[in-house]
């Protein structure tokens, strides 16, 4: 296939993205078996995204929904690279990611909805949700934070000597923020185990790169935190795979931290109201066609792994199903219970106490 | 027993917590080797390691982010915001992630924040402030403000305890001025109890921290001048507030005056006369009266400053209003 044209690549057009099919051995140490169980997680993400769009058109969500399409290999290839017993805190377009911690389909559904057995019992949205012992951390709106939280999550890792580490997303345009620079120049200090996925897809909102940042790469400025810095192909999953691989067996070793850049291109808005005006023409078009990251890795899949189209299929049919079920759980479950609303504050005391007119 | 200071009480509960569980740890800027800007944790490090007493970069979002990251993995982090007006730099912190964890996730933040606070040392705006109402709006926090050695001593080892994040404000200008005697064993003080620190039946101030002590000494020179009976509720835990014993002392006394170091507008005066009004309008023969801080930042020439901050005069003036109306 003929390279793109670099000038028309969107927010960061100047970098050349390696592509699939090139002759480097890639993720060594992954079976046939786990390279399509990748494949899975890829789709289960995008089939559950889009089963998301057809309740959220049904007006059947809470809030606003949030699209990772195209960014799926980037949270699958990542998350992917941990153990059980590492942390992980993930963040807007990170769905696959959550799925790859044990999040499932209808957990995800009931978060999107609002319903009283959701993972925050209707407190919070979409994937702001968090369970310590499948190993995840949900963001919080304010972007940043994570950094900082993560660092003390991987410090307690160091203070008592525990084998994990942790793995946290941080877009482009957080990078920005004052938590995520005293985060990470945090974790850097105290050699925390901690990796930092930076994922560049070239929009915060509606401000591109170039906006957010003076920096030609976001992956340069892992010198200036001492630590180290790698760049990848976001939408190349197993690329994504081999790059955190190597960062998380760093943190493993004492290491310390790593900050990786992956690239990537966020197709749709920040969420579905957002009409991407500030978007040139053609080029959600173009990534949609020439660097879809599970087009890409199907042909991976077929050319290299010896797949057939007939075991795709079956993933693929079998993810159908799976989120048809998860649909109809979560459309079954209860709205939660109002005066739930009042509990959980505090452990001690466990609930507020109404108002005397209500 | 011995007599021991109030910054000590302070770093004697931090020993003993540190001994007593190995999740407990410190941290923040200059607590180890050095001991801290006021050296309330001297002789943690020695005795515990640098592992848990850490030396941060200044960096108080990432202290508290930090401090939340390792109490949702079962530590129990202390951290030390130099001054507490520093706070103002991990306010997103306190208040949209560790306020919330627990009742967005149910995986809660049982940390310690702690700082000296307040003025009345000449020290300028940025190293007197009392930021303790900015949180107290803030649902998931819990705030106490000792006023006594054995306050800080036994509430510091209940915060330690909480499974919650508790904001605790030690008043530096109580740090070496007020002693106490240690009770035997394991004092734990409960959070969300006030203490009647003196007894009476004529009047009810209720304070807070240092003005406890000018609330007291206005309570004598009013038995000596006036012959008035004052009773002085030192709160202790602004969050949740002892609304017990704040309806219990004006059942009592039947007048009240809310006295605070912290400026007026926004104040937790504010609040506790509103929830007054509210709760205990008939038990009331004077109108609720505020002695605080005036409405501006805290400037650092004596002069001034004196002129700012509540002084036990001005106590005596507003009881004797209250008295008399």
């Amino acid at each position: 296939m003929a390279r793109r044209p670099r000038a028309r690549l969107g927010g960061h057009a100047d970098l050349e993205r390696p592509r699939g099919g090139r002759d480097v051995k890639q993720a060594p140490g992954l079976s046939r078996e786990r390279k399509l169980e990748l494949y899975y997680w890829m789709r289960l993400t995008r089939s559950l995204e889009e089963r998301l769009v057809s309740l959220h058109r049904q007006s059947k969500l809470v809030g606003g929904l949030f699209r990772s399409l195209g960014q799926e290999a980037d949270a699958v290839g990542s998350a992917f690279a941990l153990e059980p017993r590492d942390m992980l805190s993930s963040l807007t377009r990170n769905l696959g990611a959550l799925l790859v911690r044990g999040a499932t389909p209808a957990d995800v559904f009931r978060q999107n909805m609002a319903k009283g057995d959701s993972p925050t019992r209707g407190r919070d949205l979409g994937l702001h949700f968090a369970d310590l012992a499948r190993g995840f951390l949900g963001h919080i709106s304010p972007l940043g934070d994570m950094v900082a939280v993560m660092a003390g999550v991987t410090l307690s890792f160091r203070i008592r000597g525990e084998d994990r580490v942790g793995l946290v997303y941080i877009g482009d345009g957080a990078t920005s923020t004052g938590t995520f620079h005293e985060g990470l120049n945090f974790a850097a200090v105290q050699r925390c185990p901690l990796v930092v996925i930076v994922e560049n897809n070239g929009y915060a909102y509606s401000t591109p790169i170039a906006s957010q940042t003076a920096a030609k790469r976001f992956v340069d400025k892992a010198v200036g935190y001492g630590v180290a810095g790698e760049q990848a192909d976001g939408n190349d999953v197993l690329a994504v795979y081999d790059v955190t691989r190597r960062a998380v067996d760093r943190a493993r070793a004492g290491g310390g931290v790593t900050l990786i850049e992956l690239l990537t291109y966020r197709r749709r808005g920040h969420a579905e109201h957002d009409d991407q005006r500030y978007v040139p023409a053609g080029e959600v078009e173009r990534w949609a066609t020439e660097n879809d990251p599970l087009d890409r890795y199907v042909r991976v899949l077929t050319d290299r792994e010896k797949v057939e189209q007939r075991e795709v299929e079956s993933i693929d049919a079998r993810v159908v199903v799976q989120v048809e079920e998860a649909a109809a759980l979560a459309e079954a479950s209860p709205t939660p219970e109002p005066a739930d609303a009042l509990r959980g504050v505090y452990a001690d005391p466990p609930a507020v106490l109404p108002h005397w007119y209500r | 027993m011995a007599e021991i200071t109030y910054l000590e009480a302070i770093r004697e509960a931090l020993f003993e917590e540190m001994e007593r569980d190995p999740n407990v740890f410190c941290l923040g800027e200059d607590v180890g080797v050095y001991g801290g800007a006021f050296k309330v944790t001297d002789g943690l490090r020695d005795r515990f390691g640098a592992a848990r007493v850490i030396d941060t970069p200044i960096s108080e979002a990432a202290i508290v982010g930090a401090a939340a990251g390792a109490a949702h993995m079962g530590m129990r982090p202390v951290a030390e915001m130099q001054f507490i007006d520093f706070v103002a730099s991990a306010y997103d912190m306190l208040t949209n992630y560790v306020a919330t964890a627990r009742y967005r996730t149910g995986i809660g933040c049982p940390m310690v924040v702690r700082g000296p606070s307040g003025g009345y040392v000449h020290a300028g705006p940025f190293h007197s402030q009392n930021a303790e109402a900015a949180f107290v709006h803030t649902p998931g926090l819990k705030i106490v403000y000792p006023a006594t050695a054995e306050d800080a001593k036994g509430l510091m080892k209940a915060a330690i305890r909480d499974d919650d994040c508790v904001l605790f404000f030690e008043h530096k200008y109580l740090y070496r001025r007020i002693k106490g005697v240690m009770p035997a064993g394991d004092h734990v003080t409960p959070i969300g109890k006030a203490r009647i620190a003196r007894e009476g039946k004529d009047l009810s101030i209720v304070t807070y921290a240092a003005t406890v002590w000018k609330a007291l000494d206005a309570a004598e020179q009013l038995e000596r001048e006036d012959g008035l009976s004052v009773e002085v509720l030192d709160l202790r835990t602004l969050a949740p507030l002892d609304d017990d014993a704040i309806v219990a002392t004006v059942r009592k006394t039947n007048r009240v005056l809310v006295v605070h170091e912290d400026t007026r507008t926004g104040g937790i005066a504010g609040e506790i006369t509103a929830r007054l009004n509210e709760s205990c309008f008939a038990w009331l023969d004077a109108p609720v009266l505020r002695v605080t801080a005036h409405d501006v930042p805290l400037p650092a020439a004596p002069a001034l400053e004196e002129f700012v901050l509540p002084r036990t005069a001005d106590i005596v003036v507003a009881a004797r209003r209250v008295a008399a109306y």
